[in-house]
């Protein structure tokens, strides 16, 4: 089965975004980007279900249950790099769609629908959320416009006969779906611990193949629904203040009338 | 101008993250109806209809509800958002989950994690897990959002709406529920406590987590959180997870033991009102936020708040 696997490349989670004084965005240049985080995991899924997990024993993924995994990104030139990640970490050929501005998710998920269409893959999976706008929308809305089912926040994914049951991390805490395929997963934290790439896997990667296409290839109106009417820093807490001692600590609970 | 809140619970209850979602609607202006789409979920339409100022509750009931699956919750409310102006749900698992897709359907571009609207259609959301507010205004005929429901005071309760009941879709469908695994708490809710207590890496296995934190927990009647590290490590189960992947909290006393204060973190705790770091690295960034830092291993420190406690009569 063919697995798509959507990668955005983000301000490394490791750095704390700069607010531009004039508020009218946050500044990026000469900042660290890498992978979203949840993307790799999406990554890491898909490949081990390609591969298998020979270091797993007893592990529910089946080496060939995925043939084929196609990497899509959708942002600026630069997102070659992280296609490149995703490639060196063991997918196959990737899609570039190139778009200079931030587009909205479900410009994306626009975008998404067309390149599904043109690759009929039998599973499309997401990161839950991309840690700079933090929406948490593309997947369920990508779900929405094929009318495919979705089971979002995956902790676990097991594929059999053209089915996938997902565990989900829900509020409560977990529930699993049985979905039929083609479906939409998208991934939380515990579903996997993405890989590093391998030195020659690096290497391989830089000939595998990127197809460039612009959101116009996919007949996708990208405008912005949403004005930014500003960006600003968030109130900045007043903290830092310590205690000795326990008393001292029950003492100043007490007094802040929060015990 | 009239308003669609989906109400979050649970088909015995309705969870007071309705409460706050519909203050958030009341600040939009115009008319709020609750939705109540579940099964056997009575007692939920019953709650909604007691919420101040709710016009209408709309009471689907339905074995395909049971859950609130993402596909049959997006049959059921698409199409009802024809009477409205605007759709919020509350930015929990199963809000986040029903929202795009409903918000895809209608071709409107949600908004996320809203934490403070200014109008019918201009709404303020952090993004970079919490280091920036974005305010932005929507050019979409229709709203969609997701709502912080700890941004928000709960509406009072008092009303005495009229409940209609509406049919509940039946599919097919293609996904089903298979089954589930719940945490059972005797605890209050994690994000709607007024106390929390949370626990870090530090804690080094999941018997001392429990030992550690339930009896604290216990004392001051908290809810238990923790931070990603003492889940991946198994310490705590998911969904004790507070962060910007997580859940985000902002109770009146939130105690971080041994936790470091990693950015992510902070974006799911950092309105609390009252913020505890115990931690023995007097340079980890907890204490930069903390109101009451103590600088110490938590294996004598938690036993002695305990006592101190005791000692105060809490
Ligand atoms: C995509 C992504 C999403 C994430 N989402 C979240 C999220 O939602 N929530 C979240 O919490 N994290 C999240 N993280 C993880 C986050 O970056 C940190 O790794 C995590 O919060 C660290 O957890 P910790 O503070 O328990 O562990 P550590 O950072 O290891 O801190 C442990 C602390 O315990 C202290 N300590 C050790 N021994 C003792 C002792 N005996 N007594 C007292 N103190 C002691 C140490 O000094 C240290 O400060 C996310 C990361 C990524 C990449």
């Amino acid at each position: 089965m063919k697995v798509l696997v959507p990668v955005k490349r983000v301000l490394d989670y490791n750095l704390k975004v700069r607010v531009k004084p004039d508020g009218s965005g946050v500044d990026l240049s000469n900042l660290k980007m890498s992978m979203n985080p949840f993307d790799e995991i999406a990554v890491e899924e898909a490949v081990r279900h390609k591969e298998g997990a020979p270091n797993l024993p007893n592990s529910h993924y089946k080496a060939g249950a995925v043939t084929e995994i196609v990497a899509v990104s959708i942002g600026p030139e630069q997102a070659q790099e992280t296609i490149r990640t995703a490639l060196a970490m063991g997918a196959d050929r990737g899609v570039l769609v190139k778009a200079d501005a931030d587009l909205e998710p479900l410009a994306v998920a626009k975008i998404l629908k067309g390149i599904v269409e043109a690759e009929q893959p039998q599973l499309v999976i997401l990161g839950k959320q991309a840690i700079d706008d933090d929406s948490n929308q593309t997947g369920q809305m990508l779900a929405a416009l094929l009318d495919w089912p979705q089971a979002t926040f995956a902790s676990k994914l097991e594929l059999t006969n053209g089915r996938a049951s997902v565990t989900r991390e829900v509020d409560g805490g977990l529930q699993t779906l049985a979905v039929e395929l083609p479906a939409i997963v998208t991934t939380d934290l515990r579903l996997n611990e993405p890989r590093y790439a391998s030195l020659p896997n690096i290497m391989k990667a830089k000939k595998k193949p990127i197809d460039m296409k612009t959101p116009a290839d996919y007949g996708v109106d990208a405008a912005p629904r949403l004005a930014v009417v500003k960006v600003a820093e968030p109130p900045k807490r007043q903290g830092g203040a310590k205690v000795k001692t326990v008393d001292e600590l029950v003492a100043g609970l007490k007094a802040a009338g929060v015990i | 101008m009239a308003v669609l809140v989906v109400a979050e619970h649970d088909n015995a209850s309705l969870k007071d993250a309705t409460h706050k979602v519909v203050s958030a609607a009341q600040k939009m202006g115009g008319d709020v109806d609750v939705l109540v789409a579940g099964h056997n979920a009575g007692a939920a339409a019953q709650a909604a209809a007691k919420i101040a100022g709710v016009r209408k509750v709309l009471h689907a009931d339905g074995a395909s509800l049971d859950h609130q699956i993402a596909e049959p919750m997006q049959a059921l409310i698409a199409p009802l958002t024809a009477g409205y102006d605007a759709v919020l749900f509350a930015a929990t698992t199963t809000g986040k989950n029903v929202a795009p897709r409903v918000a895809a359907k209608l071709d409107v571009m949600q908004i996320s994690g809203v934490t403070g609207i200014e109008g019918a259609d201009t709404f303020v959301r952090p993004i970079y897990a919490g280091n920036a507010m974005l305010t932005v205004k929507s050019r979409d005929p229709k709203k969609v959002l997701t709502v912080q429901p700890t941004a928000f005071a709960a509406a009072g309760e008092g009303g005495s709406a009229s409940i209609e009941t509406i049919p509940a879709p039946d599919g097919p469908f293609k996904s089903a529920f298979e089954r589930e695994e719940i945490v059972k708490l005797d605890r209050p809710e994690l994000t709607g406590a007024k106390r929390v207590v949370s626990g870090g890496r530090a804690l080094g296995s999941a018997e001392e987590f429990h030992r550690v934190l339930e009896p604290l927990a216990d004392k001051l009647g908290a809810a238990i959180g923790a931070s990603r590290a003492a889940v991946d490590a198994g310490y705590a189960p998911n969904d004790y997870q507070v962060g910007q992947t997580g859940k985000v909290v902002a109770p009146e006393l939130y105690v971080a033991i041994g936790i470091s204060g990693a950015i992510q973190h902070l974006a799911g705790m950092k309105d609390s009102k009252v913020i505890v770091a115990i931690n023995k690295d007097e340079e980890a960034p907890i204490f930069q936020i903390a109101d009451f830092g103590l600088v110490a291993d938590y294996k004598t420190a938690v036993p002695e708040l305990l006592a101190a406690l005791e000692k105060a009569g809490v």
